[in-house]
Order: structure tokens, then sequence, then C-alpha cells
């Protein structure tokens, strides 16, 4: 196979740029500890590697198990052509959350601790157990892939012979550990500003990270599209676009009735950074949740992917409200991250970009069904539902 | 039979042998330069606070239910039962989820170094576990830092209320604060303008977590319940049309 030297395109020397800037941030890290590394504190102890890196990268992800419930254990077999894409982003997004943790934690040698010393009264404990087993389960619906590509039929019918449970597990591991994010806070009612604390906070990150994994699922459609020049799964995805909606309208009318029942409305008349804050998420939710309901947004590729990234940022800025800006002033201090943290950060996303163009192009992501048949071609027919994509 | 400390606000002269004897014990550095730093840190586990012609000593609260000890993944921090809340640096890997939960904003952490630590007062353990008084208790010379059994100490401030009740701010800081702590603090104003927080919650903060997660189990069997019952209904379905397409 002969490769030609890559061209320099604007993306790719920002792509660099961004590289070299994170590498340096890293040596920072190392050398300097996350004092030389970070504008944390005492009194703000978690900044965007843990409020972007982490909740919002477990949330980013969740298109895995919400597709594979659809498919797999709802039966909507349409929605296949998609599956091993949105399996493949979970399953890269879990590899990098744990590379931001490794940044983040002040020992990041002692990552496997909660493995083994246990205090099944700690949130934390439950979210680290439960990011390893389903990083597990995702490894292991991803690997038909790699099995396929080589050829490995053998270990192929094993893994289908495991795979009913394994994806219950893993839709049931998700729910834990998505919802367990937002428990994390309940523990801070006087710090986290209430238009944010509320009690049925892992609910609503359960919800929102269900809405985010079909939009992230959108996203990547349209991307990858363009990418390999394949046409889009356009009527698939413009009922997904549907699903996107009524979920959403589930998550808003929920925070409404959440808010209405803490008396927490009048808060939005104090003319505070946190009512703005609190306002852009919000908009950015209810916009794309209209525009959804209707036929012509859903209808053209362009308006939809809109839709896709509104939400996306929508739930970024959720998650960052929850896990930095709204616990500002409560803990009575500023943060603004350093450039260092912003350097890694975007690191491990474009990181995660190329990663996933890496194995899109070597690896059969975008033709499944047809791939399926050629491995196991006594099990597999059009209406059979126990195969792992 | 658990320990407790009391201080005293009215009684503190800020003569600062607290912090002295507190570096001291802990083997860290105390000069000019350190007593002049009004707030706990990695550094220096207790500190007084100057409010206008008052003083408040800032340490770890070590509370009766203590949220740092639930949120702990690896359960380096413990409450004993003699009262103290200790840290096991060995098993810490540095989430530092213990510091976003304390509503006294205590834990500080070895931020500058490449193999950091959380660092607070633990009430000296060790000393009390051996009969002795903490360091702090033993250092101050006007009796503003009392340690003692928690019971008594409660007693001796309930009394000094009742007796000087114009001296006095008419609270006990602790009693329910957080559901308990084992650090209570007398003074002669409002708290709030000794700089203590009192927007704290009154009941123990470890609740708020666990009344979601007891209900893992029931999630955990409810879901595998519904979601094998949804795979074997949809499927079966799948099934019967499969087999009627054939015929």
């Amino acid at each position: 196979m002969t490769r030609k030297l890559p061209k320099i395109t604007v993306w790719r020397a920002i792509f660099a740029a961004i590289l070299a800037s994170g590498i340096y941030a890293t040596y920072l890290r190392i050398f300097y500890g996350l004092g030389g590394s970070t504008n944390l504190s005492d009194q703000f102890p978690w900044g965007i590697w843990i409020a972007f890196d982490v909740m919002c990268g477990v949330g980013l992800a969740a298109g895995g198990f919400t597709l594979v419930a659809m498919v797999h254990i709802f039966n909507i077999e349409k929605y296949k052509p998609i599956l091993r894409p949105a399996i493949l982003t979970a399953f890269l997004g879990y590899l990098l959350v744990t590379v931001g943790l490794l940044y983040d934690l002040g020992r990041p040698d002692r990552l496997w601790h909660p493995l083994v010393m246990w205090n099944p009264h700690s949130v934390m404990f439950e979210v680290a157990w439960c990011v390893t087993l389903y990083s597990t389960v995702l490894f292991l619906e991803f690997l038909p892939v790699v099995l396929e590509k080589f050829g490995l039929h053998k270990p192929l019918r094993w893994i289908h012979k495991i795979s009913v449970p394994l994806m219950i597990l893993g839709v049931l591991l998700s729910t834990l550990h998505q919802s367990s994010l937002g428990t994390l806070f309940l523990i801070v009612p006087e710090k986290l500003y209430p238009l944010w604390y509320t009690p049925i906070l892992p609910l609503l990150f359960y919800v929102s990270a269900i809405a985010v994994g079909l939009a992230m699922t959108i996203f990547e459609s349209w991307h990858s599209s363009r990418a390999f020049g394949r046409a889009l799964e356009l009527p698939l995805l413009m009922s997904m676009g549907r699903v996107l909606a009524v979920v959403l309208s589930v998550y808003l009318w929920i925070r409404f009735l959440d808010l209405s029942h803490r008396h927490a409305f009048a808060l939005l008349a104090q003319n505070r950074i946190e009512t703005w804050l609190f306002a852009l998420e919000i908009a950015l939710l209810v916009v794309p949740t209209a525009l959804l309901y209707l036929q012509r947004v859903r209808s053209s590729p362009g308006s939809l992917y809109a839709c896709a990234v509104m939400v996306i940022f929508g739930f970024i800025a959720n998650r960052l409200n929850v896990g930095s800006t709204g616990l500002e002033a409560g803990s009575g201090t500023h943060y603004i991250p350093r450039w260092s943290e912003v350097a890694v950060t975007l690191s491990i996303v474009a990181v995660g970009f190329a990663i996933f163009r890496l194995v899109a192009e070597y690896f059969p992501i975008f033709e499944a069904a047809k791939n399926e048949h050629e491995a196991a071609p006594m099990e597999q027919t059009e209406t059979h539902p126990v195969e792992v994509a | 039979m658990s320990k407790a400390i009391l201080y005293d606000s009215t009684l503190c002269i800020g003569c600062k042998a607290c912090e002295g004897a507190c570096a001291e014990r802990w083997g860290l550095p105390y000069n000019e330069k350190i007593a002049a730093e009004e707030k706990i840190s990695a550094h220096k586990l207790t500190a007084i606070e100057t409010h206008g012609d008052k003083f408040c000593r800032r340490l770890c609260m070590n509370c009766v239910e203590p949220a740092c000890v639930s949120v702990c993944p690896v359960g380096a921090l413990q409450k004993t039962s003699l009262g103290p809340v200790t840290y096991d640096a060995d098993k810490c890997m540095g989430c530092r989820y213990c510091m976003q939960a304390c509503p006294f904003q205590v834990p500080s952490y070895e931020w500058s170094s490449r193999l950091p630590r959380m660092r607070k007062c633990d009430m000296c353990y060790q000393r009390q576990s051996e009969g002795k008084l903490t360091a702090c208790a033993e250092a101050c010379p006007v009796g503003a830092t009392l340690n003692g059994d928690r019971d008594e100490l409660i007693r001796e401030a309930q009394r000094r209320l009742a007796e000087k009740p114009d001296q006095y701010y008419g609270r006990i800081y602790g009693l329910t604060e957080v559901g308990g702590t084992s650090v209570f603090y007398l003074s002669a104003v409002p708290f709030a303008q000794i700089g203590l927080r009192t927007g704290v919650p009154q009941e123990p903060l470890p609740e708020t977590t666990w009344r979601v997660l007891e209900l893992v189990p029931d999630v955990v069997s409810t879901g595998t319940v519904l979601l094998g019952g949804i795979y074997w209904i949809t499927n079966r379905r799948a099934e019967v049309a499969k087999k009627e397409g054939r015929r």
C-alpha cells in the first residue's frame, strides 16, 4: 500500500497547532503538577477537566447505549446502519474520558484504587465501577467489527452467543452512571446555584444524556457522509429527529415542573451571570425542540444537522453550568480555566475526531449489514435480531 | 465517648499559639510570614482569622456525619469512633471530591506537588487516642480552645450561654449544622460576622446522595426484568413475522 504525504489543509494545520499546545500543556501537568497547569484552588477543586472532559464526554457517548437499546432491545431494525458508528463513538468517548481523568486526578497512577478499595456510599465509587464495566461492554460490542475485518469467525460466534445479556448489561450500566453524574452534585446543596440544584438532578442527567446521544448520532452521520462521500441515511435521521424532539420535550417539561415546584422561577428576575447562562442553556434546547416538530426542518439535512448541533451545545452548556459556573458563587470564588486546561481539552477532542476517522476508514463501520452476512452467513437473515452490530 | 473541641471566640486573644503548636505537630514550617496568612491551606491546617476586634479560628469541623467520608471513592477518609475524621494518603487518588463536598471548604490540596495529598486537621487523632489533648488545646494560654468529651463540652457551652447571656450570641455553632460537628463555636456576635458559614444545611449531607444510591439495586433488578421482557416481546414479534412471511 503506497501512501502519499498528507496535504496541508487549514484543518490539518489547526489540528497540529492544537496538538502541539496540548503536548506542552501535558509537559506542564506532569512536571509542575495541577498547580502549574490549572487555575484550580482549594475553593474551586474541579475545573473543565471534570465539567467538560468527563461530564460532557460521558454524555456525548450516550448514543451507544441509546441505539443499542433501540435496535436490539426494542428491535427497531431500521436504525441498524447507524448503530456501529454510535458504538464506535461511545467506545472512543469512554477511552478519552479516561485520558481526561488521568490529567485531572492528583495521582493518576492510582486510577485503579476504587476497584480494590471500596466505599459503596460514594457516588464516585459507583461511577468508577460503572464506567469501567461499561467500557468493557463497549469493547465487546465493538469487537465484532475487528473480528470481521480479519475474518475470525469462531470468536465472532462466541460473542453472538452472549450478545443479549451483554446489551442489557450495557444499557443498565449506562442508566446508572449517566444519572449518577448528576447525583455527584446532590452533595453540594449550599454551593450549586438553585436554578440547577434539584433532588432530581440524576433524572435530568439521564434524560438529557439520551437526547444528546441521539443528537450526536445525527451529527456523526452528517459528518461521516461528507467525509466518506456516502449518501446520508436521511429517512432514518428524519425519524430520529422526531424521537429527539419528543425526548427533549419530555426533558424540558420535567425541568419546567421542577423549577415551578421549587419556586425557582423568581430567581430569573435577578440580573446575575447565572440567569443569563441559564437562559442560554434553555434557549439552546428549546429552539431545536420547536424546530424539530416542523416536517420542513426534519427533511432538510442542513437544518436537521443545525438542530443536532444546537442540542449538543445546549447539553454542554448544562453540564458546564452544573459542574463549574453554577458552583462559583456558592464557592465564593471565580474560576476561569488556564490556557493549558483548554489546550488539553481541545487536544482530547481533536484526537477523538482523528481516531474516529481512521477507524471508520479502515474498518467496516458503515457497511455493517453487508459484512455481517459475509461473516456468519448461516445464522444471519434480514430480520434476525440477535446479532451484535 | 466521642471527643470534640470547643472554641470560645470571646476568650480568644489572637496569639496564634494554636497555629504554632499545630504546625509543630504536623512537622510543617511556621514563621511570621505563614502566621500572617489568615486562611487554612495545605501548609496551615488551622488559622486564626481577624474580624474587626473579634477572632475566629478555622479548622476541620470533624463532622458527626461527614460529607467527605461519604463521597471518598476509595475510603481514604474515615470517621473514627473517637470523633476525629482521619485521612489515609496512601489510598487517596486525588479526585478531590472531598474538597467539592465539604460544606465548610476545609480540605486543602498540595497543588504544586507532583505527588499531591489532601491536607486537613484530624483533631490530633494520634494524640487523643493516647489520652493526650489536641496540640492546639494544650497550647492555648487562655482556654479559648478546649478539648474533651463531646457531651461535656456541649454542657459547658450551654452553661456559659446561660450564665452570661449578655456576653454571647445565644447559640452554639456546630450543634445542628450539617447534623452536628465535633467542633463548637461560641461568639459574641452572630456567626456570619466572624466568617462562619451560616447557610449550611441542618441535615447530614450524606443523606442527599444516599437517597439516590440506595436505589441502585432496585434500578438494576427492575431494569433487567423490564429490558429482558421488552426484548422477549419485540423479538417474538419479529420471529412470528418472519414465519408468516415465509408461508
